[in-house]
């Protein structure tokens, strides 16, 4: 698999180490061009836009607008990008990304339909390239990149991960975690579909072997089994660094829709019990309450000094 | 959405699945009607959205008019897992040979579709023996796939022939409406070798909705999750008297689970969604002020781009027009909470530092 890390980052010596080109589809509707001016406070390099019909204008006066994504990679050589167009238009903004060979794509339109999520993975697959979502805040490597709509304010750089398929528990738990002095490596989200473009298990795959993390923080809910398959994966490989997990819906009602399009206990698959059950096995603590996460990593950190 | 049995089997029907004759009603004249149409021995079956209908009573036989009068009602006024009838099917008694379960399901892990055939169906999917497992990516079934089933499940004959046109109809139908599941449990053997479906589940993906005008008729809402739909954020009714607000699906969950934590019940889970404004949030306490049962309200925000200030020029707004006369507890964190916390002091909202707070509060000033 491409190195996360590689993509967001590069290596020293790279002309654009640390200063990752990254385009935005949508750049002009106002979700896009409000987030857009977001990661740019943030520090990431946005190179270009696209936007069908406003070629040749700027973003800003700074970020040149295209037409098509061909023109905006021609252009700038950029392998990431990060798409606001409406759900329904997603699948073909997304096969035009990945055709004109965008090798990290965050998708952050919520209500994707589940079908044009697996054929845009289908393509993904073909082309070697990332998905991050649909329905996530994105993905971040605090104080160098932000590719997604998370606000700066929770996060500091440092060196546990992150990983979450909720976008405001992310906020929340990074915010704790920091205020703790736990700052973060990276933060990956997942997003709250049934099906996901970077499951909880390949997003374990993209950090578990960073050099120096000191920690790792999952963020689930309730919905498939995602959550299971990493801790079986977790007792598989004796990941053996310091893991907390939190998972929402305990109290959530079996058949209901709990807002995210995944998040939903059909029969007994999906349940926060059968989650927990599987991180105990694992010898994975998980926090009642988000505010418990630093305290519980605090205490792994403790013993396995 | 999640589609009744009887509705399940309108879409078997329109694609050629077999199935026994049934007719479905919601009120006892028709019922009667159906009944001689249909002829006697039938059973009655409740339509509700949940499984376990045989064990608490739902389904009964009926050998004449004595039986129906007796049956019907009762089975009308079942609560099976909280749920309330939506209608009653009455459907033709089968002399079966044996029960076959068959279902297509979109494995989220694996992130395709997946075949699940037994010979050994009619209990719950759980304790489904000998299950035989095919992943079919995005859902289409072969001619070979399909007779390799029938030929693992040892069906032969009409019976195998049968089977392999069911599970290619069941394959068509799961594609063309976007299905998260489509499952016939039990799948029959009659005993004249054919197969017929003798259950339904049949589950759409919300988010494939703009694309199947024709499913809308099967849509069941609440009026009031209708309108927090069209404001953008999400509603879901539940049995308590605390309404819990928040943004994010994963934080009004957690919410909802510290809450249930601390002995308080919840009335709703409503997420305002990450584009909240004024008036949407507005919207949303409009929507509390509707809902029975609801004696106080908890907030839990964590401004991120959506600022806290703006929620709080809702609630405001909302004291101001006499919408909302109830306790509010909350919890206001991220974007300009200080300013936020300032707007809301001496209003009816309490404020707290953290969200256990809120919930203790909460829970002593509601259930007292």
């Amino acid at each position: 698999m491409t190195d996360i890390f590689d993509l967001l980052k590069g290596k020293p010596g790279d002309s654009d180490y640390k200063n990752k080109g990254v385009i935005v589809q949508g750049i002009t509707g106002a979700y896009g061009s409000l987030h857009t001016k977001q990661m740019i406070a943030y520090g990431t390099n946005i190179v270009a836009g696209v936007t069908p019909g406003k070629g040749g204008q700027k973003f800003e006066d700074k970020v040149p607008i295209y037409n098509t994504m061909q023109e905006a990679v021609n252009a700038t050589n950029a392998k990431i990008s990060i798409v606001f167009v409406p759900a329904k238009f997603f699948l073909s903004a997304a096969k035009e990304a990945l055709e004109s060979g965008i090798k990290l794509l965050v998708a952050i339109p919520e209500h994707v339909p589940i079908r044009d999520t697996m054929e845009t993975l289908d393509l993904a697959n073909k082309k070697g390239a990332i998905i991050i979502g649909p329905n996530t805040p994105g993905i971040m490597i605090p104080e160098l990149i932000k590719i997604g709509i998370m606000p700066p304010m929770p996060f500091k750089a440092g060196k546990i991960a992150v990983l979450s398929k909720s976008g405001t528990l992310l906020y929340e738990i990074s915010d704790a975690l920091t205020t703790s002095g736990f700052g973060q490596s990276i933060t990956i989200g997942i997003g709250g579909d049934p099906v996901n473009g970077t499951r909880l298990i390949d997003a374990f795959e993209m950090v578990k072997d960073i050099p120096d993390m000191e920690g790792l923080v999952i963020v689930g809910e309730i919905g498939g089994d995602s959550e299971e398959i990493l801790a079986q994966r977790i007792i598989d490989i004796g990941f053996k660094k310091p893991t907390v997990a939190y998972i929402a819906g305990r109290a959530a009602p079996k058949e209901k829709r709990m807002g995210h399009a995944g998040a939903i206990i059909m029969g007994n698959y999906g349940s926060a019990e059968s989650k927990v059950l599987m991180f105990n096995k694992a010898n994975i603590p998980v926090a009642k309450r988000p505010a418990e996460v630093p305290v519980l990593l605090a205490g792994k950190m403790e013993k396995s000094d | 959405m999640q589609l009744l049995e009887f509705q399940a089997k309108e879409l078997f029907r329109e694609y050629g699945i077999n199935l026994l004759e049934s007719i479905s009603s919601t009120n006892i004249e028709d019922g009667r009607k159906h009944a001689k149409e249909l002829g006697y021995p039938f059973v009655i079956k409740i339509q509700v959205p949940v499984g376990g209908r045989g064990k608490a009573g739902g389904i009964q036989k009926c050998q004449n008019d004595d039986e129906f009068e007796l049956k019907y009602p009762q089975v009308m006024d079942l609560v099976i897992k909280g749920e309330k009838a939506r209608a009653i099917l009455l459907e033709k008694m089968a002399d079966i040979k044996k029960e076959l379960y068959l279902s297509i399901f979109l494995n989220r892990s694996k992130r395709c579709y997946t075949i699940i055939a037994s010979a050994e169906g009619g209990v719950e999917i759980e304790s489904v023996r000998n299950q035989i497992i095919k992943e079919i990516g995005l859902g289409d079934v072969s001619d070979e796939l399909a007779k390799e089933v029938a030929k693992e499940m040892k069906l032969e004959g009409k019976t195998a022939e049968q089977f392999v046109d069911t599970l290619k109809k069941l394959s068509k139908l799961t594609i063309e409406k976007e299905a998260e599941l489509a499952e016939i449990n039990p799948l029959a053997i009659m005993q004249d070798d054919s197969v017929m479906a003798l259950d339904g589940k049949f589950v759409t993906d919300d988010n494939s909705n703009f694309r199947h005008d024709e499913l809308q008729k099967y849509q069941e809402k609440t009026a009031n999750e209708v309108q927090a739909e069209k404001s953008g954020f999400s509603l879901v009714e539940l049995d308590g008297n605390i309404a819990v607000v928040g943004n994010g699906a994963g934080l009004v969950m957690s919410t909802l689970d510290m809450l249930s934590d601390n002995g308080g019940k919840p009335a709703c889970f409503l997420d305002v969604g990450g584009g909240a404004t004024t008036e949407s949030v507005y919207e949303a306490l409009t929507l509390i002020s509707r809902l029975p049962k609801v004696k106080g309200i908890l907030v839990n925000l964590y401004g991120g781009i959506v600022k806290t200030t703006v929620v709080a020029e809702a609630f405001l707004q909302a004291y101001e027009n006499n919408l909302i006369n109830l306790p509010v507890f909350s919890r206001l964190k991220g974007t300009e909470s200080e300013k936020a916390k300032e707007m809301l002091r001496g209003s009816r909202t309490n404020i707290f530092d953290s969200v256990e707070e809120a919930i203790n509060a909460a829970v002593m000033g509601i259930n007292k």
